[in-house]
């Protein structure tokens, strides 16, 4: 444990990401294997289950520092880290432990199966012992999301450079499915393994925005243009007659998606698919909003899949035969792709291709992307046709170029503080349109970005000089600033009091020009609804 | 009911009977001035008082102004009530302000902290039975180490890079901060340079204190002089052109928001220093129990959570709104840049 805090000690010490890669890199060198493979794992977001509740925890923790529990839940609030508010308020030690990272995630692991007594007491002890970066990364474990400013991405860059394994070997044997307990490092990260490949999925290659003029990306011959489609990214196994469907946050989703299932016997093994799972209604792509329901869902009831089935768009095509095709260039693999869909046309399974477009001209592309609410998509994916499918987000191949968002002036009417390095600062804003009678502001929508870090000074900055009420951690403030607030997609709601569900609104800009009364009302969004 | 000795209007903290404010917002005709620091001596008032050890540093800041210079402990009354200063231990020449009339004491503290920091004359308890404090870190989770622990870091953080071969720069606000680092760094590792706004302000302070000898960073600086030193610089400086002279570099803050891990990583600095000139948790409870007061009213700072605290503890405890900056930590930043601004202008760039 020692070892592993003073990692993060120093990845907490620099902003450099060579200095961070290097901290690792001397992490994967030195620690004990066991350790090690628990590094891997935390830093991927493999964390064991949470083994005592959040609510547990603060009472605990409260208790050793001997103060109120309200004061404990405000400055959570301002600290904005469970794990670092613990670690602060429990009075200081100098003392450390020499117990190993693996020892105290077995111990971890292990804390579930106890009564509240026994994993109070093993919390008080640990607490008390652990010097502050040590208690920190303890409580982290225990909390759960290790969020500590390295992406996986760069983990595995480190611990290639420690193995001097390549980079994308080394992030598609750590993908999917692994227990950190039984697994061994050799295991996960220096054998060959045939089997495990079973169901792993490769990692996937994910596109940037564009930001130049379309016309800079040369000749358009170059390259292929499909409807960006607003679903589940996702990659479908088909091998040994099993089938496994992956999100792109390396989830194994294969049980909530059971019409998929269907796929087992119609495509061969050794098929990897990559496409977007997408709701599809009464026989046509339906909203994001229609997939919430499914989403959330650990069982899919019969009515709901009724109600609510999917459907995966494909576009891609990563293994054929049980070959790895992912360099072959993109118009390869379309071209087996599309034969493969061809031929199995008259089953039915709810697997459609998304399909190319067809242009002479980037002009054409353009008319096209303008059409791209009409068909229910997001807007447009460019793909160079000779581009391998490469690993991660990478700039130059792929683009996507979606159609311009929605937009409506709201005011802001509610604030919270944001976590991690927003923590104490007000940065999570609810914002309001007018009703009818512009009486009142209602609510329609949560945002947390599109404002500059200055800026997000200047509002925090207000609302605390603004502030009308507080209820626990959000303050209603003076409805006085007007902000643009963009989205991607409206639909009906009944979930919400607005009665309108916007997908993925943020703040497109500060009106600083507009009066409250300039902003726009609950009728002038539903206007927007297709 | 006889209106209270000290009340807050839109001003600052006025003294009827006296018919004196004590670090006013807003201009005033006599003002009595805790310390040098932007949001509690401001511009425009007639006539100052304040600690004499404050007066060059408010002349610095303001120019020529009306100011009479008192020393610690000594009274001074104005229309029955008495007045005087005693020291806050935040920065050179701070002071809390203590008021009397007809037996009723009240003490204004200013921003204060308990630890010497071998440069500010150490905070004085000041019996009282009304205590106007602020609470800038008036939260649990803020706990500072002592001093000495954290200028160790420095300096050995400070050695690292220069093995490494990098140039470190450290921001703190040029007048008090600045000078307290200063004073604690280890010349024998390497040469020490400053920002113009803090070389400005410690050139003041030197009639006073002795400081480690300091180069002022001009246009003719060499980058190659400035490879493996330590460079002083105000947090504005961060991110604009003129750090680009230090390259290859490593940056820290030392300050008490680098408590919080979210704070340092907001304003992408490598390195965090807790160091602080205001008091942490224990430090102002501790404050106000020797004052040996009964009411308290908090200024700035977690002042809600702070006096909810107090008043479950049996003070008579309530928040005030003031112009002082104290929750508003993010703005520490902006007024040392509107600080900085106006003395960077002034700096000879020769």
């Amino acid at each position: 444990m020692k070892l592993f805090a003073e990692l993060i000690r120093k990845l907490d010490s620099t902003n450099k990401t060579t200095l961070k890669v290097e901290a690792l890199t001397r992490y994967f060198e030195e620690a004990p294997d066991k350790d090690k493979v628990w590094a891997i794992a935390i830093l991927s977001h493999r964390r064991p289950p949470r083994p005592v509740n959040t609510t547990l925890l603060r009472e605990w923790a409260t208790e050793l520092a001997n103060i109120p529990l309200w004061l404990f839940e405000e400055s959570y609030h301002i600290v904005g880290d469970l794990a670092e508010t613990i670690a602060l308020i429990i009075p200081a030690s100098d003392s450390s432990s020499d117990k190993s990272l693996n020892k105290f995630l077995q111990e971890i692991i292990e804390l579930k199966m106890l009564t509240n007594m026994e994993k109070k007491e093993y919390l008080h002890e640990n607490w008390l012992e652990l010097n502050y970066y040590e208690r920190f990364v303890f409580s982290k474990l225990i909390t759960g999301s290790f969020r500590i400013g390295v992406s996986q991405k760069l983990m595995t860059r480190a611990l290639s450079k420690a193995t001097h394994i390549d980079e994308d070997i080394l992030a598609y044997k750590l993908m999917g499915n692994w227990e950190p307990s039984k697994i061994s490092y050799s295991q996960l990260v220096l054998e060959e393994n045939e089997e495990d490949y079973l169901s792993k999925p490769y990692p996937f290659y994910l596109a940037y925005a564009l930001e130049n003029e379309v016309m800079a990306l040369g000749d358009v011959n170059d390259w292929s243009a499909e409807h960006k489609w607003d679903g589940i990214r996702s990659q479908v196994i088909i091998r040994n007659d099993e089938l496994f469907v992956w999100s792109r946050g390396e989830e194994l989703v294969t049980y909530k998606y059971p019409e998929f299932q269907e796929f087992v016997g119609v495509l061969p093994n050794g098929t990897v698919m990559d496409g977007e799972i997408l709701p599809y209604p009464q026989g046509e792509i339906g909203t994001f909003n229609d997939l919430q329901t499914r989403i959330g869902r650990k069982t899919v009831s019969k009515a709901l899949l009724e109600k609510t089935p999917v459907i995966l768009k494909v576009y891609d095509l990563l293994e054929w035969k049980g070959e790895d095709i992912r360099s072959k260039p993109f118009k390869q693999r379309r071209e087996i792709l599309e034969t493969l869909i061809s031929l199995i046309s008259s089953q039915k399974i709810p697997l459609q291709l998304s399909k190319s477009i067809s242009f002479n001209s980037w002009e054409e592309v353009a008319d096209e992307r303008n059409r791209s609410r009409e068909e229910k998509s997001e807007g447009l994916m460019l793909k160079k046709l000779d581009s391998p499918y490469l690993v991660g987000r990478k700039k130059g191949d792929w683009w996507k170029w979606k159609v311009a968002p929605l937009t409506i002036d709201a005011v802001l009417t509610y604030a919270m503080r944001g976590h991690g390095r927003r923590s104490n600062l007000f940065t999570d804003y609810t914002f309001g349109l007018w009703n009818e009678e512009k009486k009142e502001l209602v609510t329609f929508a949560k945002a947390y970005s599109g404002l500059t870090d200055a800026e997000f000074r200047k509002v925090d900055a207000w609302i605390k000089r603004n502030t009308l009420e507080r209820f626990g951690p959000v303050r209603s403030v003076t409805p006085h600033h007007v902000f643009e607030i963009a989205f991607e997609g409206i639909a009906e709601s009944k979930r919400h009091k607005s009665g309108v569900a916007t997908r993925f609104p943020r703040i497109l800009r500060w009106r600083q020009d507009k009066k409250i009364e300039d902003a726009n009302t609950l009728e002038d969004l539903k206007a927007l609804i297709p | 009911m006889r209106a209270p000795l000290l009340a807050f209007n839109d001003k600052g903290i006025y003294c009827a009977q006296a018919k004196v404010y004590l670090d006013p917002w807003k201009p005033v005709d006599n003002a009595i001035i805790s310390h040098g620091h932007a949001d509690h001596s401001r511009w425009g008032h007639k006539n100052y008082i304040t600690h004499h050890s404050n007066v060059p540093i408010i002349r610095h800041r303001l120019g020529e102004i009306v100011v009479t210079g008192k020393e610690w402990n000594e009274t001074f009354t104005i229309n029955g009530v008495t007045f005087s200063l005693h020291p806050a231990g935040h920065i050179i020449g701070s002071s809390q302000i203590r008021v009397e009339y007809k037996g009723e004491v009240w003490v204004f503290t200013g921003d204060y902290k308990m630890e010497d920091d071998g440069v500010a004359v150490p905070y004085e308890p000041v019996k009282c039975h009304s205590f106007i404090t602020e609470c800038t870190f008036g939260l649990p989770a803020f706990k500072w180490v002592p001093q000495q622990q954290v200028m160790n870091d420095i300096n050995q953080w400070w050695q690292q890079n220069l093995e490494d071969g990098r140039t470190s720069i450290l921001f703190g606000y040029s007048l008090g901060k600045a000078q307290r680092l200063l004073k604690h760094l280890d010349p024998s590792i390497g040469k020490i340079y400053t920002h113009g706004a803090i070389e400005n302000m410690t050139e003041v302070l030197r009639a006073q204190i002795e400081f480690p000898a300091t180069t002022r960073i001009t246009r003719n600086t060499k980058k190659e002089d400035l490879k493996g030193s330590m460079v002083l610089a105000p947090p504005s400086a961060h991110g604009t052109p003129w750090i680009r002279k230090m390259v290859p570099y490593v940056t820290a803050s030392a300050s008490g928001w680098m408590a919080f891990r979210g704070a340092r990583r907001r304003r992408a600095i490598d390195k965090g220093f807790v160091l602080s000139d205001h008091c942490d948790w224990q430090g102002l409870l501790q404050a106000i129990e020797i004052t040996g007061c009964e009411k308290v009213i908090c200024t700035h700072g977690y002042t809600e959570i702070f006096s909810r605290f107090l008043r479950e503890k049996g003070y008579d405890a309530r928040t005030e709104e003031s112009q002082y900056e104290g929750e508003l930590g993010e703005l520490e930043t902006k007024s040392e840049i509107e600080k900085d601004a106006e003395l960077v202008d002034k700096t000879p760039e020769s």
